[in-house]
């Protein structure tokens, strides 16, 4: 029971950010005349799943204490090669799909071994990093287009019964278990419950992802005590681009097509760092998860959800002004920042704030 | 090849050296199987080098180490740890952020399917936290949130989970209560009739008394002498610590016959368990030395004068007036008129891509607007009086403050607060890593500046210079002010004995009483 309270009162940041989830998403789902249906989760879930993707890669570089800039873009990049590698046989497919993601992966290496070895500060190592990777994307991709296998599209951007009408799982009809329970469910949120347990969690609990921690918490101590500074560092940016990969592919295959969206992309890298931080991971490092960010996405994500369903007519009408969105995604950002700032008011040497 | 001598760790030959400055000089060192060995010498006497070496910190510039009689060399920590060589260092190594239980296992966590087995690494945490007598902590607590002191016993405990052959405690206890220290010391108890071998840097001779079995006196670098416990007595260590080859020359001190009217009273000074009640004053024309060892509150006095720290107690008055200083900005107001020479000049005393000019003028600039402008002309004047009284030398005003040579910083450093017009200077151990000759133009200057009615609170690690310079010297020990010295007593031999907080020997303490009340 006390080790229960302590770890809620040792992640607050993300127990606010899940509460806040909860609440838009219970006002959207209230107000949308098909509010709590399988649709609109499906729809829901396709929109947030890249942002997901893209703000669980910048938690990792951010956990040790840096920054990636370059997130975004290795999406795009990801995104572009998926458009052009993700079709014909079953094997192929699989084969382009791996590619995708080894792409994403080695970006995100490329960017951890010009902070390792080179030496820069991540986040212009990152600009500079994220501004090839663009290039490299339009190379590929001058105009929109491409192709992606539909079948895959179709089913992983729907709920798990599209599974069995598409490629014919249960050919005797479906059992009960899947008609009425798992064929329910989002493939996107499905996808995504694989990716936290499947990629992230290990991670967490590897000495080299405890390591990426003990940098941002102290990158001295974390070196006095022997642990591998530079390998921890070396996951970390590699990390966040296979994230992003993921993110880049998945983009690839809800738009069956790739674009090398240059606004699009910078978007996703500002709103991936807001993300983290409302999602209870500290700038500073050494604080936070991957799961706090996806809960950070979802929460903005949210907020423009709502947008959408308040009536223009009803005494809270001026909230359904789409032109009002950016203040009030603002005026969030800020208010869950401030929970993280107050830490301030029990400094007691004014100059720590500085170091 | 063998050791007989039952020697775990031996040095032959070692010497380091930072840019100019020698920190160890071909020194042979040697620590033994099941035997617990203090380590004593003054500040910068080469003792921090010394474990820096042996726990792979630095490398040596000449010499080498045998462990069990084998050559080894400790590129890394990590290598020096994998070699059974444990460091507790004086900072801390443990990551706030992280839970008491990570930070115990941080290197080689119980691991399942490459996984780190959460139940398995906390069962291992409550372990060791029980052998240390702290079963009282929490190992999900996040360190961070541990006061110092358990902190320590935390770190103490990750030490031991290491399964260390040579164990190294540098003032490891120093912010130990006095229940853990008895802890600690049957434990280190223990430890050393298990084999092991310790080596234990502290400032406090009884500590010392209680525990080592052997010490060595370092100074200047140098290895003077290692003899068993109990063979010399405290006089004769200190006067092997501070036996010098050379002194400064000081500029002759003033004979204050009258009583000076005080610039600077404290009173009762608290601060968050690191000061306590701490009261003093400084007179117009005064210089006043703060000494003892590193770290007993010194900088954190100075600050809180300045204003820097939060949640301060006390009152301080400037000239009989009592102020309120909140703020860096409100003490250096002409209507207090304090100023800090902080201790670090690169981070905190000067803005290093800026030019010498603008570094000089930086603090006063208030006084020299005309309108909302800074006025160029009184800005210029003001700033050559400066450099011709402190007699900085540089290439030109605009040059960049990070090429001068350390002393000339320091100059300038000094040039920005005078320009203020302060009347209490308060200066953090401004003689640190500056040329013999910058050192005494700056005694001189201090001299100057008290003959023109200036107080000065002075902390310096260098017992030679408080003897030269103050009129008086305060020694702070564990935040309180542990003993006044003046005129005759300030001796090297009772700075040196009232920083162990040793008691005085009588002449001296005498001499102290009376000369001032």
């Amino acid at each position: 029971m006390r080790d229960l309270r302590l770890r809620l009162s040792q992640g607050v940041g993300l127990w606010v950010a899940l509460g806040l989830f909860v609440v838009l998403y219970v006002i959207y789902s209230t107000l949308h005349p098909k509010g709590w249906s399988v649709d609109v989760l499906v729809q829901n879930s396709n929109e947030s799943f890249a942002l997901i993707l893209v703000a669980m890669a910048q938690t990792v570089p951010v956990l040790t204490g840096g920054i990636d800039l370059s997130v975004g873009p290795m999406m795009t990049l990801t995104n572009c090669v998926a458009s052009t590698v993700v079709s014909g046989t079953p094997g192929q497919i699989v084969l382009g799909i791996l590619m995708s993601l080894a792409t994403g992966a080695l970006a995100g290496f490329v960017n951890g071994c010009v902070v390792v070895f080179g030496r820069i500060q991540p986040i212009i190592a990152t600009l500079a990093t994220g501004a090839v990777y663009l290039g490299i994307a339009l190379f590929l991709r001058p105009t929109p287009g491409g192709k992606i296998d539909d079948n895959l599209s179709w089913v992983t951007t729907n709920a798990m019964a599209e599974m069995d009408t598409t490629y014919g799982w249960f050919p005797d009809g479906a059992p009960g278990w899947f008609a009425h329970g798992v064929g329910r469910l989002p493939v996107p949120i499905l996808l995504l419950a694989l990716i936290v347990l499947l990629v992230w969690v290990p991670f967490k609990n590897t000495v080299t992802g405890r390591g990426c921690y003990a940098i941002g918490s102290a990158e001295g101590a974390a070196y006095m005590s022997g642990l591998n500074v530079g390998r921890s560092k070396l996951a970390a940016y590699t990390m966040g681009g296979l994230f992003a990969g993921f993110g880049g592919l998945y983009l690839a295959i809800q738009t069956g097509s790739g674009n090398a969206d240059i606004p699009q992309s910078g978007g996703y890298t500002l709103q991936s760092i807001a993300a983290v931080v409302i999602g209870g991971t500290s700038l500073f490092g050494g604080t936070g998860g991957a799961f706090g960010s996806l809960v950070g996405a979802m929460v903005l994500r949210a907020i423009s959800f709502c947008f959408r369903v308040f009536d223009a007519d009803s005494p809270v009408g001026f909230l359904a002004n789409p032109l009002l969105q950016p203040i009030f995604e603002g005026l969030i950002l800020l208010l869950a920042v401030s929970i993280g700032a107050a830490r301030v008011f029990r400094v007691k040497n004014r100059l720590s704030l500085f170091t | 090849m063998s050791d007989t001598n039952g020697n775990l760790l031996a040095l032959s030959g070692v010497s380091k050296r930072y840019g100019g400055v020698r920190a160890l000089s071909n020194v042979d060192f040697a620590c033994r199987r099941g035997s617990i060995h203090a380590v004593l010498g003054e500040n910068g006497a080469g003792k921090s080098t010394l474990i820096k070496i042996i726990s792979g910190v630095v490398q040596p510039d000449e010499g080498g180490m045998t462990l069990d009689g084998r050559p080894v060399v400790f590129p890394t920590p990590h290598a020096a740890n994998a070699a059974g060589i444990v460091c507790i260092f004086q900072e801390l190594s443990l990551m706030p952020d992280l839970s008491v239980a990570d930070n115990i296992s941080i290197t080689t966590p119980p691991r399942r399917f490459g996984m780190i087995d959460r139940a398995a690494q906390r069962r291992r945490a409550e372990e060791l936290l029980a052998r240390v007598g702290c079963d009282d902590i929490n190992p999900l607590m996040l360190v961070k949130n541990l006061p110092l002191s358990r902190r320590q016993m935390v770190e103490i405990a990750k030490a031991l989970g290491r399964d260390p052959k040579l164990l190294i405690l540098d003032e490891a206890t120093s912010a130990l209560t006095a229940a853990d220290v008895s802890k600690v010391y049957t434990i280190l108890h223990g430890l050393r009739d298990q084999g092991l071998s310790l080596l234990y840097i502290s400032h406090r001779m009884h500590e010392i008394e209680e525990l080592a079995d052997t010490c060595s006196v370092f100074r200047n670098g140098s290895h003077i002498d290692t003899f068993p416990k109990g063979s010399r007595n405290d006089e004769q260590i200190v006067q092997m610590m501070i036996g010098r080859e050379w002194h400064n020359t000081y500029p002759v001190k003033p004979l204050h016959n009258e009583t000076l009217k005080p610039a600077l009273e404290v009173s009762h000074l608290n601060w968050d368990n690191r000061l306590t009640d701490i009261s003093f004053a400084v007179g117009r024309g005064e210089v006043v030395g703060l000494g003892g060892l590193d770290g007993q509150g010194q900088r954190e006095l100075l600050l809180a004068l300045f204003g820097v720290l939060r949640g301060v107690s006390g009152s301080v008055a400037i000239d009989g007036r009592k102020r309120h200083i909140g703020s860096p900005a409100q003490a250096k107001n002409p209507n207090v008129g304090l100023a800090l020479i902080p201790e670090d000049r690169k981070t905190e005393g000067l803005m290093l891509p800026m030019g010498v000019g603008d570094n000089i003028s930086m603090a006063a600039l208030g006084a020299m607007t005309r309108g909302l402008v800074v006025d160029r002309a009184i800005e210029d004047r003001k700033i050559a009086e400066m450099v011709a009284k402190l007699k900085i030398k540089f290439g030109r005003l605009s040059d960049p403050v990070a090429t001068l040579s350390g002393g000339n910083q320091q100059k300038v450093v000094i040039a920005k607060w005078l320009l203020t017009g302060a009347r209490v200077i308060l200066l953090n151990d401004p003689t640190r890593g500056i040329d013999v000759g910058t050192k005494q133009e700056l005694y001189q200057l201090l001299r100057d500046l008290a003959d023109a009615g200036t107080a000065i609170l002075f902390y310096s690690t260098d017992y030679d210079e408080l003897v030269g310079c103050c009129d008086r010297v305060l020694i702070l020990y564990d935040g309180r002010v542990a003993r006044e010295l003046a005129g005759g007593a300030i001796t090297e031999e009772n700075i040196v004995a009232a920083s162990l907080n040793l008691s005085l020997p009588a002449a001296a303490a005498t001499a102290s009483a009376g000369i001032r009340a």
